[in-house]
């Protein structure tokens, strides 16, 4: 007898389940991270330029829009820290300590620990840095 | 006497007729707080519509047979209770990411295909004679494949992972938990054969990471972490291999 | 059997999803809301000279250059399986616009960095 089997589409996938659509939103944070390193390439671009085409990009990244632009920015950044270090414990070799294997949560909370001392770090070293 | 409560069961049905539709049929189960979702399909079989398909076997989440989506989720019917699904309905599918042979019943033959092709078994890294007595292992060797051995082929993690639905040349998660398991073993000498299938472009590449294989896993496989782990492996591999050749 | 080229972005992929992760969202807070609001930082941290200055030093450009490329290649690796997701199947035509255009990125930073000088 011939086999007859039916096969499900896959269209719209992602809105099946939960688990999906926070998968679809952390890949999305990419889009903005590639907006953000646009946004330096072009700096650094005016930059070799000369002055007065760097001082009217900054007087640009000043304005209402680009702040807003960047607190998406922020958010999305934020959203990708989180996701990164939640999925680490499944894409890290395991790491054992007194013959025990180190707990998902653990790795996640020191992730997200060591981002954050090294971003305190990043705002120190900024406020130390003008002569 | 257990009290006793209705639930009203979805169950995505399909027969392969020529020109063939799946359609939803829906049953209305009495159950007790200890009985499983499994139960509740026997119940049907038993007494509302014998033509009802499932695949079934141990009731004790070990043959890994009665995988199925319980509710949108991949789970096996035997370990999943009515009782949460309160006051429902209960939309039950085949697993998903795989063809419908009928009713409930998926096709498993991609599975099954390459799972041989990943020679499932301990290659010996040398003639033993019987003499020689036991292959010892250390616990320490055993630790790093123990957790992967737990694999009890049920495929749910097939059903969670969208990228092998949107395609299924890829090696997936659960065969390559059972690869890493034996290239793990200390008695094994075929990692080598085994980690072309790994390097391959629908080897570990085409993961990315989802996680959600991990969740659903009965077992705490960890399915995930095995595909990810030999990611690494592959990455470290593809630049050694321009390095002059170690001794093994 | 072929074997897949992915390790090289996916190892690019990693560094700059960890740099971005670790560093990213205060990045942006200070070079795209504190400074130009004023807030704790003064306003003429990115001004021309500072940036020319800190662009001077080896490890200003070396910082730059790593931030602009692998967040570059983090986020094309990642919009190249996306794609996928979306149904566009990996091809020619999603290797140049994701792998080709981080690769246009890097060497535009890299050709604008040089350019300032030593």
């Amino acid at each position: 007898m011939m086999r007859r089997t039916y096969v499900r589409s896959m269209a719209g996938w992602w809105r099946r389940d939960p688990v999906f659509i926070r998968y679809m939103a952390r890949e999305a944070t990419a889009l903005f991270v590639v907006i953000y390193a646009a946004i330096l390439l072009v700096t650094v671009a005016r930059l070799a330029q000369g002055e007065t085409s760097f001082n009217a990009w900054m007087a640009l990244l000043a304005g209402k829009t680009s702040i807003a632009l960047h607190a998406i920015l922020v958010a999305a950044f934020a959203y990708h820290t989180y996701t990164w270090f939640e999925i680490m414990p499944k894409t890290m070799p395991p790491i054992r300590i007194a013959g025990r294997k180190l707990a998902p949560g653990v790795i996640t909370g020191v992730g997200l620990a060591v981002s954050a001392i090294l971003s305190v770090a990043l705002f120190a070293l900024a406020s130390a840095l003008p002569p | 006497m257990a009290e006793t409560r209705d639930i009203a069961i979805e169950v995505l049905r399909y027969q392969p007729q020529e020109g063939a539709e799946p359609y939803v049929q829906s049953w209305t189960v009495p159950f007790t707080d200890d009985m499983s979702v499994l139960q509740g399909l026997q119940h049907i079989k038993d007494f509302a519509d014998g033509s009802l398909t499932f695949r079934w076997s141990c009731r004790m989440a070990i043959c890994g047979s009665c995988g199925m989506m319980v509710g949108g989720v991949p789970r096996l019917a035997c370990r999943t209770f009515l009782r949460n699904f309160m006051p429902g309905p209960l939309r039950i599918e085949a697993l998903a990411h795989h063809p419908i042979e009928r009713d409930l019943v998926v096709d498993a033959t991609d599975f099954v295909e390459k799972l041989a092709r990943i020679r499932p078994w301990i290659v010996p890294r040398e003639e033993r004679a019987l003499a020689q007595g036991e292959n010892l292992q250390t616990p320490t060797e055993l630790e790093r494949y123990e957790q992967f051995s737990h694999c009890i082929n049920c495929m749910l993690c097939y059903a969670a992972c969208p990228q092998y639905g949107l395609d299924s040349k890829f090696l997936g998660p659960g065969i390559t938990a059972l690869l890493h398991r034996y290239n793990e073993d200390s008695r094994d000498g075929a990692r080598g054969e085994r980690m072309d299938l790994v390097h391959a472009q629908d080897g570990v590449w085409s993961c990315t990471a989802v996680g959600y294989c991990s969740v659903v896993c009965p077992k705490q496989v960890d399915p995930a972490n095995a595909v990810n782990l030999n990611k690494t492996a592959s990455a470290v591999d593809w630049f050694a291999r321009f390095l002059p050749r170690r001794q093994r | 059997m072929k074997r897949s080229t992915q390790p090289v972005f996916w190892l690019l992929f990693g560094a700059g999803g960890m740099l971005s992760a670790t560093l990213g969202a205060m990045l942006v807070f200070i070079t795209g809301i504190a400074i130009p609001l004023g807030l704790f930082l003064p306003a003429d941290l990115l001004g021309y000279d500072n940036m020319i200055a800190f662009h001077r030093h080896w490890a200003g450009k070396a910082f730059t250059f790593a931030v602009i490329s692998l967040f570059l290649w983090h986020g094309a690796h990642r919009i190249f399986h996306s794609l996928h997701d979306f149904g566009v199947h990996a091809g020619t035509a999603s290797v140049f616009a994701c792998y080709g255009l981080a690769l246009l990125g890097t060497l535009a930073a890299g050709f604008a960095l040089l350019s300032i000088g030593g």
